[in-house]
């Protein structure tokens, strides 16, 4: 059985003072297996994040169901871990204190969460920095405590929303490996919201990729490409050849979203 | 001078102490060549040597301390049901559609015409001063409390909606200490307000305090307590002003950070 079943799900927002209504998604269905990494590439404004924000439960669907080991999904929940593309972490709270927000709130023991937090803040690099406020690091630091905080509660699933987005290349390169890093010692199952096409098929062994909007699934490509997966992956053969099928992908829906 | 780019904790200094000092260089030279009459304008030296005689042999810390009390005490009273029913409406919609139309309302009606109503019901008695204060702070606060808690950044709640927090670990995790800071300024300014008001309710039916002095002077023509009595209101807000500020500072620092 799979982790995330999507089944037939379509969201519509109403229409602003007797617009019409505008529909973000096509009814979309998708199988996500445990341990799997799946990247969701579309362009933008395709209805990609709606999706993850109706599977993270912050938004409701306009039709069909989200079953998360066969459980319906009803809001959001610890279950589901989320990682923003804007900066999340709570200002006013240290990076130790970040990390362990969900462990407090489900009430783990203080030397549990001190045990926790140790573990991620090593897994994420930032060692020396657990004491900081969130303002005094700097944006790749901030994302890699987002996803730190998000792992802490040990979600079933992780979901990702262009966390990268806002990053500098090449911070943005080193995330990847990093996040690729966790995920290839930890196998969590992940569902990673991108526009980027290289980062789209580093990371996963899924690349779904979106229609221009109205949203609906336009392709689904494994990647077989061998773990663990280093950098120098992206120039070859095989990474270049799916390069060149999934920009023709996208490239014809960005022109349609364009006009 | 360059757009928006800040100036040395020193620069700030001499700045501040500057204008200070051409208020009162202007003052000196008005009063000094007599521009005006000194029973209309007295001078800063006459006004100095009337405020030292106010505290020496008048009672007048007496005075200051009943001022501080009443202003205290009725911003206290109006923190303590304004902010919880500010955090409320902030964070309910139903109970802000509730009180906030009526209280927007109230916020208009001049405190300082309840005044007559106040005696009526109350006589000239403390509770009538702190009623006057209560009202001009009450409604100011409770609408400003409840625009900061709900501008809260939709982002964090829903990160912590994420992390598997209710309703009620977001108002005390997320809402609260989020909105701390501008609460606290926001309570800084409203004092602020609290001292106009407290003036207000001394200068009609009262037997002591700043303001019941200062009416006190001008039947008797002393402008330069009337000017010294003014003074020392400055002088206490801006400590009140400076006490909260640093306050502030040592309790949300990461409010700072830019």
């Amino acid at each position: 059985m799979s982790r995330l079943s999507v089944r037939n799900v379509s969201k519509t927002y109403p229409g602003l003072r007797g617009a019409a209504p505008t529909q973000a998604l096509l009814p979309v269905s998708l199988e996500v297996n445990d341990n799997d990494f799946i990247t969701v590439l579309g362009p933008s404004g395709c209805g990609k994040s709606t999706l993850l924000r109706l599977v993270a439960g912050l938004d409701v669907p306009t039709g069909g169901e989200i079953l998360l080991d066969g459980q319906p999904v009803k809001g959001p929940g610890a279950d589901r871990g989320f990682v923003f593309q804007s900066y999340t972490l709570f200002p006013w709270l240290t990076v130790r204190q970040n990390i362990c927000f969900g462990l407090r709130e489900k009430g783990t023991s203080a030397a549990e969460q001190k045990e926790i937090s140790e573990h991620f803040i090593d897994k994420v690099g930032l060692r020396h920095f657990e004491d900081h406020l969130p303002k005094q690091l700097s944006g790749g630091m901030q994302q890699r405590v987002a996803i730190a905080r998000a792992l802490a509660n040990d979600p079933k699933i992780l979901l990702l929303d262009e966390p990268f987005g806002a990053l500098d290349n090449q911070t943005r390169v080193l995330m990847q490996e990093l996040l690729l890093g966790i995920w290839e010692s930890a196998r969590k199952t992940v569902m990673f919201v991108t526009h980027d096409v290289d980062e789209a098929i580093f990371m996963a062994n899924r690349v779904v990729v979106f229609s221009a909007r109205p949203g609906r699934i336009k392709a689904d490509v494994p990647v077989e490409l061998p773990h663990p997966r280093h950098y120098t992956i992206k120039t070859s053969a095989g990474f270049t050849d799916l390069k060149a099928r999934i920009t023709e992908e996208i490239r014809v829906e960005t022109i349609a979203a364009a006009v | 001078m360059k757009l928006l780019v800040g100036v040395t904790s020193r620069t700030r200094l001499v700045l501040a102490v500057a204008f200070f000092a051409a208020f009162l260089a202007i003052w000196f030279l008005i009063t000094w060549a007599e521009w005006v009459p000194p029973h209309f304008l007295a001078s800063p030296a006459r006004t100095l040597r009337s405020g030292i005689d106010l505290f020496a042999s008048q009672g007048f810390l007496e005075d200051i301390g009943m001022t501080v009390w009443r202003v205290v005490g009725g911003f206290a009273l109006a923190a303590i049901v304004a902010v919880p029913l500010g955090i409320l409406m902030g964070a309910y919609k139903p109970i802000e559609a509730f009180f906030e139309p009526f209280i927007s309302f109230a916020r208009y009606m001049p405190a300082s015409a309840f005044i007559p109503l106040l005696i009526l019901w109350l006589g000239i008695g403390e509770g009538q001063k702190l009623s006057i204060i209560f009202i001009g702070c009450f409604f100011q606060l409770t609408l400003m409390v409840a625009m900061i808690v709900g501008s809260t950044r939709r982002d964090l709640v829903e990160a912590a909606y994420t992390l598997g927090a209710k309703d009620s670990g977001i108002i005390r995790r997320v809402l609260l200490p989020g909105a701390a800071p501008d609460i606290a300024e926001a309570l800084r300014q409203v004092l602020g307000l609290g001292w106009t008001y407290v003036i207000l309710a001394e200068l009609i039916g009262a037997s002591t305090g700043i303001g019941h002095m200062i009416t006190d002077s001008q039947a008797l023509m002393a402008t330069d307590n009337i000017i010294a009595g003014i003074v020392v209101i400055g002088l206490v807000g801006l400590a009140s002003d400076l006490l909260f500020k640093k306050a502030n500072q040592l309790l949300f620092p990461w409010s700072l950070l830019r």
